[in-house]
């Protein structure tokens, strides 16, 4: 038996329940979801101490969010959880589209050879979730976790977060400086705030199931647009680690829910599925999607991130990505409020760039379940005539949609990068680094993105006359040829790296600004616009 | 010689192109979309002009089907 093992987590009773005083914490996240670990582990990383409360004492149950995309696994690794992850992951790159039984076409994910990550990786959401939950307990003076904490009432005073808490042993209160809601697409503290959370909800059911199967189909996603073994309009088969797969199959707008989820209706549509092989169920549900957002992330002392603050269809694996890259971008921020190096409007950029991210997502949602849901005759019409001439027209392949996966936004004129130095023929400001090997003292072996983040840090390529010289001494700084050496050129390629060239790359490893010749003055300049202090 | 182009023609904007036909019919009953379809086709026939690659584009849609 491969099936993963559900351990539950310890309650302890809470100290506040045992009398005393205790300090305010500076962080409550709510949830302890992929979300809301990362954030713990973000925050630990700046020295923040987290409380995190979870109104359960185990990992997600089903395997949920499984397709983690590169600049996800990225912030994993950054995180110190990339590498286990991958370990364990499906890494997966090829995809294969049928239309009926034949089909249509493949692609291949497989980017240019040079980065650390894959494309993509399959993991159930229960493993992430533990292995973040067992990074997290590294930190034990920074990060508590309180299982079987369940938030019953917020408020906000002007100094402060005032969470009302209950635990088996009783309700206790506990204030913070800010609270981070990362409790999920139905946040309990977005109901209790009263917030709007506006959007379309789409009619189409569909069931999803986590099958386990003794068999070694490729590593690839399958995705069928009427298939014959179904009588609904898509299917998709999606390989997980442990001998699981992900089925996920259209049921049409009149399904009953829980009818479907009945394991008599689920086996007989697997079995058509995978055409007699055996297999055993092993988590089932039947869902309808939505794609909706607040209108802002930020409510003075209370933050939203993750499903709490957006959501959008499955297809595209827009869901768990876009929440960690939430992370990515608020923690470094919202450190940096707490530790009084930037005044509270740095979190208005979270807003801005992460409001942006999330209209992204929800864009290329929409589009992907309107092609996979055609809801009159001529949008089917449509919508077959692309299939129709798919196989035959390369051209038709791009405009067939089952999911436009999920992609690193570019945050390019927004938020932080408004205003900023742009160098002609660099990097514009806004990008996510591109990762490339490098040499260094560490490992001969070695990455460039692990050598960024995490702080404000210069990219720089020496003119050989001196141009470090011109740098400010007190911003920490990558000189290339000095502390990392361009293992195979894609480093000088990926960043247009010519002399003297200088990049200033914000904590979360997106360029800040850029310059061909850069001075001490100009590059402290665009530190305190991007939110940072020498 | 095949003039048809089969590549993509939409420089990496083919969603938005997408997007942009099926909002066209929004709100339009079967007949009326079918009528726009029409003037739109007689439309882009005479954006290409071409009638080698016309009477190509027709045989490839009749194969297709």
């Amino acid at each position: 038996m491969t099936r993963y093992t559900y351990s539950s987590y310890p309650y302890r009773k809470p100290p506040e329940l045992d009398g005393g005083s205790h300090p305010a914490v500076p962080v409550i996240i709510v949830g302890a979801g992929p979300v809301g670990l990362a954030a713990a582990i973000d925050l630990a990383l700046h020295d923040i101490r987290t409380v995190v409360l979870d109104d359960n004492d185990v990992v997600s149950v089903g395997s949920r969010a499984i397709c983690w995309s590169k600049r996800s696994l990225e912030i994993f690794d950054r995180l110190g959880v990339g590498e286990r992850m991958v370990d364990k992951g499906i890494t997966w790159k090829v995809g294969r589209l049928f239309h009926r039984d034949r089909e249509v076409y493949s692609f291949d994910l497989q980017e240019e050879p040079g980065h650390k990550m894959p494309a993509f990786i399959n993991l159930q959401q229960y493993h992430v979730e533990q292995f973040l939950v067992e990074r997290a307990l590294e930190f034990p003076d920074l990060i508590d976790i309180r299982w079987k904490n369940r938030v019953t009432g917020i408020e906000q005073q002007p100094s402060c977060v005032r969470l009302a808490i209950e635990t088996p042993d009783g309700a206790y209160t506990l204030e913070s400086r800010y609270a981070l809601a990362c409790d999920g697409a139905n946040s309990s503290i977005r109901g209790m705030m009263g917030l709007d959370f506006d959007g379309r909800a789409f009619e189409e059911h569909f069931l999803i199931a986590d099958i386990e199967m003794d068999a070694d189909l490729s590593n690839e996603r399958l995705f069928w647009f009427e298939p014959t073994f179904h009588s609904g309009q898509s299917a998709l088969l999606h390989k997980q680690p442990d001998n699981i797969y992900r089925i996920d199959l259209q049921l049409g707008p009149d399904a009953d829910p829980a009818e479907e989820r009945k394991p008599e209706r689920v086996t007989p549509r697997v079995s058509a599925m995978l055409g007699g092989r055996p297999f055993e169920i092993d988590w089932v549900s039947v869902y309808t999607f939505q794609c909706r957002r607040m209108k802002a992330f930020v409510h003075d002392r209370i933050i939203f991130a993750g499903d709490s603050a957006h959501v959008v269809s499955p297809f595209g694996a827009r869901g768990g990505n876009s929440g960690i890259q939430d992370i990515d971008n608020l923690c470094w921020k919202l450190a940096a409020v707490l530790l009084g190096r930037a005044s509270r409007d740095l979190l208005k950029s979270y807003d801005e760039e992460r409001c942006h991210g999330a209209d992204e997502n929800i864009l290329h949602s929409s589009r992907s379940t309107s092609f996979m849901t055609p809801k009159s005759k001529t949008e089917r019409l449509f919508r077959d005539a692309v299939l129709h001439l798919a196989g035959e027209m390369p051209f038709a392949r791009r405009l067939v949609n089952s999911g436009r996966l999920s992609e690193p936004c570019s945050l390019t004129h927004r938020g932080l990068q408004r205003g900023q130095d742009m160098a002609s023929g660099r990097l514009p400001p806004g990008t996510p680094c591109p990762d490339a090997p490098v040499e260094t003292a560490r490992s001969s072996d070695d990455w460039l993105l692990g050598h960024l983040g995490g702080e404000f840090r210069i990219l720089h390529q020496p003119d050989g006359i001196g141009s470090e010289a011109h740098l400010p001494s007190k911003l920490p700084a990558l000189i290339v040829g000095r502390d990392l050496k361009d293992r195979e050129g894609l480093l000088r390629q990926r960043y247009a790296l010519e002399a003297g060239v200088t990049y200033l790359v914000r904590p979360d490893q997106h360029i800040a600004a850029a310059w061909n010749r850069a001075d001490a003055g100009r590059i402290l300049d665009a530190l305190e616009l991007a939110g940072g202090q020498a | 010689m095949s003039r048809l182009r089969t590549d993509d023609g939409f420089a990496g904007k083919s969603d938005e192109f997408y997007a942009m036909l099926i909002d066209a019919h929004d709100g339009l009953d079967d007949e009326q979309s079918e009528a726009l379809n029409a003037r739109l086709l007689l439309l882009l026939a005479n954006q290409i002009g071409d009638l080698d690659t016309l009477r190509e584009a027709i045989e490839t849609a009749g194969r297709t089907g």
